[in-house]
């Protein structure tokens, strides 16, 4: 048995990859990929006659690959299914990092699902809260209701867009530019920030189409995502490269943190650095951005 | 355990193995075939023993048809089979317990 490190709910998730729990020759070495976190699947991806199976097989998967630093959620059926509760108590005795619940349209849905996790901590004997939770809006009525579900739970970590399910629901399909989902991004990227957690884009399903997929990449870094889900190994190195921060801006918020630091001490509140004026409120974000860059291995010092 | 209809589990994909147990006649039969007989049979052989006595299986027909999978995906694929065959594989698994 290989035992996790607490789950985080603010670490980094540039990348979340899916992969079916019922393909052991997927799931064996899922790390391998260096995707921030991986999502194990018992939801669409699992044939309706084989969540019983995948479940036996994404148990004995958590107690025994060291998936190292990679986080693993575990995507459950959804809250309409017969197979939901299974799926949070193998999650749970698993010892998975978290869930994603899929198709939630409201904070009654992740109340619903808290208690049950909270039932699951507490028959297998796992720290009550350790198990993070994070909800898929697939529907216009999930959209309008972001913020009550980014609020709904302390065990929150974040919100994604599901395009597929979305788009149907809208009657539009997927666009060079986005303006098909931009309203709905926005809006949910806006409902999260509000409640302080994440933001996660969709997937990009054509693999074929590596211009769309970039363009999609930057949209989503210019709109303010965290992360974006991924279906491919092949997805991952891209999107850590747009999440990167640039050099200049790794210098700038170094600068800024530490004449903040200095400053403070001096009873001085704001003040400049290389002539644009800098107050706390700058702060947090030029400290997001060194773990940021921190992370992606582009800095080295201790300001983080 | 006691098998109580025909069952199977898992696949013929790489990495896998499929899995079919039977109701026994009063012991527990093995038939083995492997992709990685010659390295591993000895190994796949004791994993599937210690699976049955686990999920107190001693007297059921199995059937392991290994694809190179993994010890853990092994015994997966064991348990379902067995928790199928008694119409116990949907819910209240006892994960930590007999399955472990």
């Amino acid at each position: 048995m290989i035992p996790r490190p607490k789950p985080q709910k603010d670490r980094l998730r540039r990348t979340m990859m899916f992969m079916n729990a019922q393909k052991p020759g997927l799931i064996k070495d899922a790390y391998i990929y260096g995707c921030d976190s991986i999502m194990l699947d018992l939801e669409d991806a699992v044939a309706e006659n084989q969540k019983d199976s995948a479940r036996f097989s994404l148990y004995h998967a958590l107690k025994t690959i060291d998936y190292g630093d990679t986080e693993v959620i575990v995507r459950i059926n959804g809250l309409d299914t017969p197979h939901w509760q299974e799926d949070i108590r193998v999650c749970v005795a698993g010892g998975a990092d978290g869930i994603r619940i899929a198709k939630c349209e409201s904070a009654q849905d992740v109340i619903t699902v808290e208690k049950a996790v909270e039932a699951a901590e507490e028959e297998f004997g796992v720290e009550k809260g350790r198990t993070l939770l994070m909800a898929a809006l697939e529907s216009p009525k999930g959209i309008l209701n972001a913020y009550e579900i980014c609020a709904a739970s302390d065990r929150m970590l974040g919100v994604a867009i599901s395009g597929g399910d979305f788009r149907k629901c809208m009657q539009t399909k997927p666009t060079r530019d986005g303006i098909d989902m931009v309203t709905a991004r926005g809006m949910m990227l806006i409902a999260a920030r509000a409640a302080g957690v994440q933001c996660f884009d969709t997937v990009f399903t054509d693999l074929d189409d590596e211009e769309g997929f970039r363009a999609e990449v930057q949209q989503n870094k210019a709109m303010g995502f965290d992360g974006k889900s991924l279906i491919n190994p092949k997805q991952i190195r891209y999107v850590h490269e747009v999440f990167a921060p640039t050099e200049k801006e790794i210098i700038q918020a170094e600068q800024m943190v530490s004449a903040f630091r200095e400053n403070a001490a001096k009873g001085l509140g704001v003040f400049t650095v290389n002539g644009k004026m800098v107050d706390i409120a700058f702060i947090p974000g030029a400290e997001r951005t060194l773990r940021l860059a921190k992370a992606c291995g582009l800095y080295e010092g201790d300001l983080v | 355990m006691e098998i109580k209809k025909t069952a199977m589990a898992g696949t013929l994909e790489s990495s896998d193995a499929q899995v079919t147990v039977e109701p026994g006649n009063g012991t527990v039969e093995l038939e083995l075939s492997s992709s990685v007989m010659n390295q591993y049979g000895r190994q796949i052989k004791e994993t599937v023993l210690a699976t049955l006595e686990r999920l107190e299986v001693d007297n059921a027909k199995i059937t392991v048809v290994d694809k190179g999978a993994l010890d853990c995906t092994l015994a997966a694929r064991i348990e379902c089979a067995v928790f199928r065959s008694c119409d116990k594989a949907d819910k209240d698994i006892p994960w930590g317990g007999m399955i472990r």
